[in-house]
């Protein structure tokens, strides 16, 4: 599932040698990078200190275990979508696949009684590459713009998923136990999940770091036109990417079951506005060519840390909306508040060590 | 997304391609769904076959409304069969009046003799439904009203029934006292609106429960869940909750289904047996409600279709019949009543299979 494994041609495996952390342009670009993730832990930070100051059960165990594990969705998500967004594309595509990926792997249980747990995150993996796959020759092959690509396929899928679930749906009773525990077991009181996501967000960074066709991925996006002259294979990395973004959302999908355990056709509706909204607010371009995964996660961990305490401190429900909206906008300007005090004052240390 | 831009000429065709795949998605989106009734023309007395009744959910793909509607369950597609009538099951894929207003207005422009709408919006609907009335067309709602802009309304289960029997549910569960609150779905929904206000009446009776906070899970899995939570971190006493939305129950089931919570916060509203079946037995939910969603369905076809036959005005006193559910009558304001909702506890809930 992780990046290096399904993208990395064997005659370009090798990462990168580092050189002179002053000349090298990468150590630049991870600087500024760093930068970006800093400004976001800071808001995340102040914001979790403000909401705890107001309501102290905010950062009871429970509680800070729920926010975790229910930003595992988001943050599987926007890693996947992270990679679509770096080649200047976009993945409208992901919550319908989610929605789609839910139904299909939870039914197995009701199909097959007593299938082995890995077959069904197999069977989600399995919706979740098709799809991406679709989305990813049209747009690769095609040249088609990946809004209209995958805004298509996000109607096509959820038409599939409401005409596969028909007058079914997938209910508790049909899950067993050891599947809904994958979302709610612990290790030292952290989610496993949350642990899954830090392992996969710490081995999609190491890809796209330290792997020329991971940083092929953020040529195309700078520019494409400057990229394909360099030889980059522009129409495999973009298809890399949609497959890589629809195989997390079919994996997505089956932590879905897990935690709803519910599942009808509406499932995960609207979930790739939410993913989007995760990837810009953690400082990944829109137009492509600069962020990071962890970045992109720390965003959706945000946007779930304002959505539970605005819970969690009693607003009343119909201004959570609008608020969390506002918050939005509030850590967006801080971010780029901070980023741009951070990169004056890396000129000025530049500047003192010409000197 | 701009590297295209260059190609144009290269990509004109495949544009093109894309662009009909994506008005085919969008048509596909939003008039989904057509389970046509075959023709098997059966005239009950004195009704009229082959009508063109199109059955309009909140949204399509929510379950209760599948049990609702759908041949194979027995709901309104059925009975609209059994009496030769053209069923048609439309909506849009949310539930809210801009995604449902387009499916009625389609309804109407392809002659539709009657409406069986579920109104998302008590008001947003009106100018639509009352311009279908204007031309003749049989306008019913069922499950949730549009009280200035249809014909009859067929009503799941008495609004006043619902809002105390569910705090008379709860209160026997904590024995009277304690903190609760109200997990419902849109602020705007109609019937949950009119349920909330008669169990603020009801809890007059039990001074010792005080109800903290209503909360709205917009009947969406990952609203409800967060909403929940919040209420169990922002009242660490809170002895029990009342969801009267299939999707809001589920959701805090879920929620509540940890050692932490399972039986110690309360969980009663309204849902669907099949759904809870686990939470019920686990201990999650001791007791909550339901009506048939498919008799609902059932009843509001067979009174549209009386409706249009014109042997029936929906003047309060009425009465026509409802193929196996017997004879309704109509009661006041045009309003049909289903019947006292079922109760399911780990006693029965075995038994159904919706």
């Amino acid at each position: 599932m992780t990046a290096a494994t399904t993208q990395t041609p064997p005659d370009r495996g090798e990462p990168i040698p580092g050189t002179d952390a002053l000349v090298n342009p990468r150590t630049l670009v991870d600087t500024v990078l760093r930068a970006r993730t800093f400004g976001i832990v800071v808001i995340l930070v102040l914001f979790v200190i403000v909401t705890w100051l107001l309501q102290s059960s905010f950062l009871s165990g429970s509680n800070i275990r729920f926010v975790l594990s229910d930003a595992t969705i988001y943050a599987l998500v926007a890693i996947g979508e992270t990679f679509v967004v770096l080649t200047r594309n976009v993945d409208l595509s992901v919550g319908s696949v989610v929605g789609l990926s839910a139904y299909v792997s939870a039914n197995q249980f009701q199909a097959h009684p007593g299938i082995a747990i890995p077959l069904v995150f197999a069977v989600g993996l399995g919706v979740g590459l098709a799809c991406g796959a679709v989305s990813g020759l049209i747009t690769a092959i095609g040249r088609v713009p990946s809004l209209v690509v995958t805004l298509a396929m996000l109607y096509v899928i959820r038409g599939v998923d409401t005409i596969i679930v028909g007058p079914g749906q997938v209910v508790a009773n049909s899950l067993p136990n050891s599947f809904i525990n994958i979302f709610q077991a612990t290790i030292l009181g952290i989610p496993d999940l949350a642990w899954v996501v830090a392992a996969i967000t710490a081995a999609a960074a190491f890809y796209l770091r330290s792997y020329r066709s991971g940083r092929d991925l953020y040529a195309i996006g700078s520019d494409p036109a400057a990229a394909r002259l360099a030889g980059i294979p522009i129409g495999r990395r973009v298809f890399g990417a949609f497959v890589l973004s629809g195989a997390i959302a079919g994996i997505a999908g089956v932590i879905w079951a897990t935690q709803y355990n519910t599942i009808d056709a509406t499932a995960a509706t609207g979930l790739e506005l939410q993913i989007i909204a995760a990837v810009v607010v953690g400082g990944v371009a829109i137009f492509g060519g600069s962020g990071s995964v962890a970045g992109a996660v720390l965003g959706a961990l945000l946007l779930q840390t304002i959505n539970v305490a605005l819970n969690v401190l009693g607003v009343p429900s119909l201004w959570t909306t609008p608020i969390a909206g506002f918050l939005l906008l509030v850590a967006i300007s801080m971010d780029r508040g901070i980023q741009l005090r951070l990169s004056a004052a890396l000129r000025k240390r530049r500047a003192h060590l010409g000197a | 997304m701009h590297e295209v831009v260059a190609r144009t000429r290269r990509v004109r065709g495949l544009v093109a391609v894309v662009v009909g795949l994506a008005v085919a998605a969008s048509i596909v989106a939003s008039s989904a769904s057509g389970s046509t009734t075959p023709r098997t023309a059966r005239a009950a007395a004195g009704l009229k076959t082959g009508l063109n009744v199109y059955v309009i959910p909140k949204n399509l793909g929510n379950n209760y409304f599948t049990v609702a509607d759908s041949v194979k369950t027995g709901g309104a597609l059925a009975a609209l069969q059994a009496l030769g009538e053209h069923g048609t099951e439309t909506s849009g894929s949310a539930a809210t009046s801009a995604s449902q207003l387009p499916a009625i207005q389609a309804a109407i422009a392809k002659g539709a003799n009657a409406l069986i709408v579920s109104a998302t919006d008590p008001t947003a609907l009106c100018p639509t439904l009352k311009q279908a009335m204007a031309r003749g067309i049989t306008v019913v709602t069922y499950d949730s009203d549009a009280p200035t802009c249809r014909d009859m309304f067929i009503n799941q289960a008495s609004t006043a029934a619902i809002g105390t029997s569910e705090v008379d549910l709860l209160a026997k569960e904590i024995h009277n006292t304690g903190q609760i609150a109200i997990v419902s779905a849109a602020a705007s929904a109609t019937n949950q609106n009119a349920w909330i206000g008669y169990m603020k009446q009801e809890l007059k009776k039990y001074p010792k429960m005080k109800l903290v906070s209503v909360v709205y899970g917009n009947d969406d899995p990952t609203t409800a869940t967060q909403v929940t939570s919040g209420l169990l971190q922002h009242y660490p006493n809170l002895a029990g909750i009342i969801s009267p939305t299939t999707v809001g129950i589920a959701a805090a089931a879920a929620v509540l289904d940890t050692k932490q919570y399972r039986g110690k916060v309360k969980l009663t509203g309204l849902g669907t047996p099949l759904s809870l079946k686990k939470f019920v037995n686990d201990g999650t939910i001791q007791a909550f409600e339901l009506w048939n969603p498919a008799n609902l369905g059932y009843l509001a076809a067979y009174a549209a279709v009386n409706y249009a036959s014109k042997t029936i005005t929906g003047a309060a006193g009425q009465s026509f019949k409802a193929g196996k559910l017997g004879t309704y009558k109509i009661g006041a304001d045009h309003t049909v009543l289903l019947g006292p909702p079922t109760v399911f506890t780990k006693a029965n809930i075995n038994k159904f299979n919706f």
